[in-house]
């Protein structure tokens, strides 16, 4: 008869290699990063801008070719979540806020990591703008964080179609 | 220099688990460079073994000593083998029957070419020195000699 102990304990990496191609769009958008721009694309027939776009339109699937818009690096939080449990690889000390954050003029939010501002004090409609690293290159990671501007909170009217 | 962007991307995640008594067990026996298996309600013996009967979900709890020696039941050859696979040269993943066991288990065979690959073959256990009590103390398995 087995003992029902505890038995041995084992650990099992599991690991998943990649070679990404990042697609001609998300290529565009991520060289706007490396020189500090945050380009959108907008669709030629609903008007949309989409920031990350994969390179057509969603809703009318045609090619976003009705022109790259250059963004400001400013926006609202739409919506947000305070994590609270460490996970393995975290970069950041619990708890923290990561939120999506809606460019003034883009249909879609980016998300981030919402800082210089205690955690329970972030909410939806924070005006935040983009901190970014030293150091910038084809990467989101480009964009340490977002933090306040410090203008009054967006209207929920401004955003509540984007939620 | 291309318009499309590429990089490597790597998710790795590690899971910490008990093994549990039976393969606690199982484990043990291979760090004395030996296969357990297991005696199902049905008589046969299942390798490795499980901690429940596949059929009554009854606990099991006759172990049974079973070949470092057994039989290919299947196998897929690996021309380029991945980091972190047993073997750094082609080789075969193969169900081996242990003489014994009524189950294959899956294991790397060291076969050196594909032609020498067969269903039937008789392929026998490559233990590492290291003795440590789990499935690394099996390196792979080869042709049988003779």
């Amino acid at each position: 008869m087995p003992e029902r102990g505890e038995g041995t304990i084992v650990e099992r990496p599991l690991r998943l290699d990649y070679d990404y191609t990042a697609g001609l769009a998300q290529s565009r958008f991520l060289k706007g990063i490396a020189q500090k721009k945050i380009l959108g694309e907008r669709c030629p027939k609903c008007g949309k801008v989409y920031v990350g776009s994969r390179g057509s339109c969603p809703t009318d699937g045609v090619a976003t070719d009705g022109g790259e818009v250059d963004l400001p690096h400013k926006g609202t939080l739409t919506t947000f979540c305070v994590v609270n449990v460490p996970f393995a690889g975290q970069s950041v000390e619990c708890p923290y806020a990561s939120g999506y954050i809606l460019l003034d003029g883009a249909d879609i939010p980016l998300m981030g990591l919402i800082q210089e501002i205690p955690h329970d004090q972030v909410r939806m409609g924070l005006r935040v703008e983009a901190v970014w690293e030293d150091e910038v290159g084809p990467t989101l990671q480009s964009i340490k964080y977002w933090k306040p501007t410090g203008e009054p909170d967006a209207d929920y009217e401004t955003y509540k179609m984007h939620l | 220099m291309s318009d499309v962007l590429r990089a490597p991307h790597a998710i790795e995640y590690t899971y910490t688990r008990s093994v549990g008594p039976v393969i606690d067990r199982f484990f043990a026996g291979l760090g004395e460079h030996r296969f357990q298996g297991i005696k199902g309600s049905d008589g046969k013996v299942i390798v490795p073994p499980t901690e429940y009967d596949p059929y009554t979900g009854e606990t099991l709890t006759e172990f049974v000593d079973v070949g470092d020696v057994g039989v290919v039941t299947s196998w897929a050859w690996v021309t380029d083998p991945q980091p972190g696979q047993p073997l750094d040269r082609p080789f075969a993943w193969a169900l081996i029957k242990l003489d014994g066991a009524d189950t294959s288990m899956l294991h790397a065979v060291d076969a050196g070419d594909e032609s020498k690959m067969s269903t039937g073959m008789r392929v026998k256990a490559r233990w590492t020195e290291d003795n440590v009590p789990d499935m690394s103390s099996i390196a792979c398995f080869e042709a049988e000699a003779g």
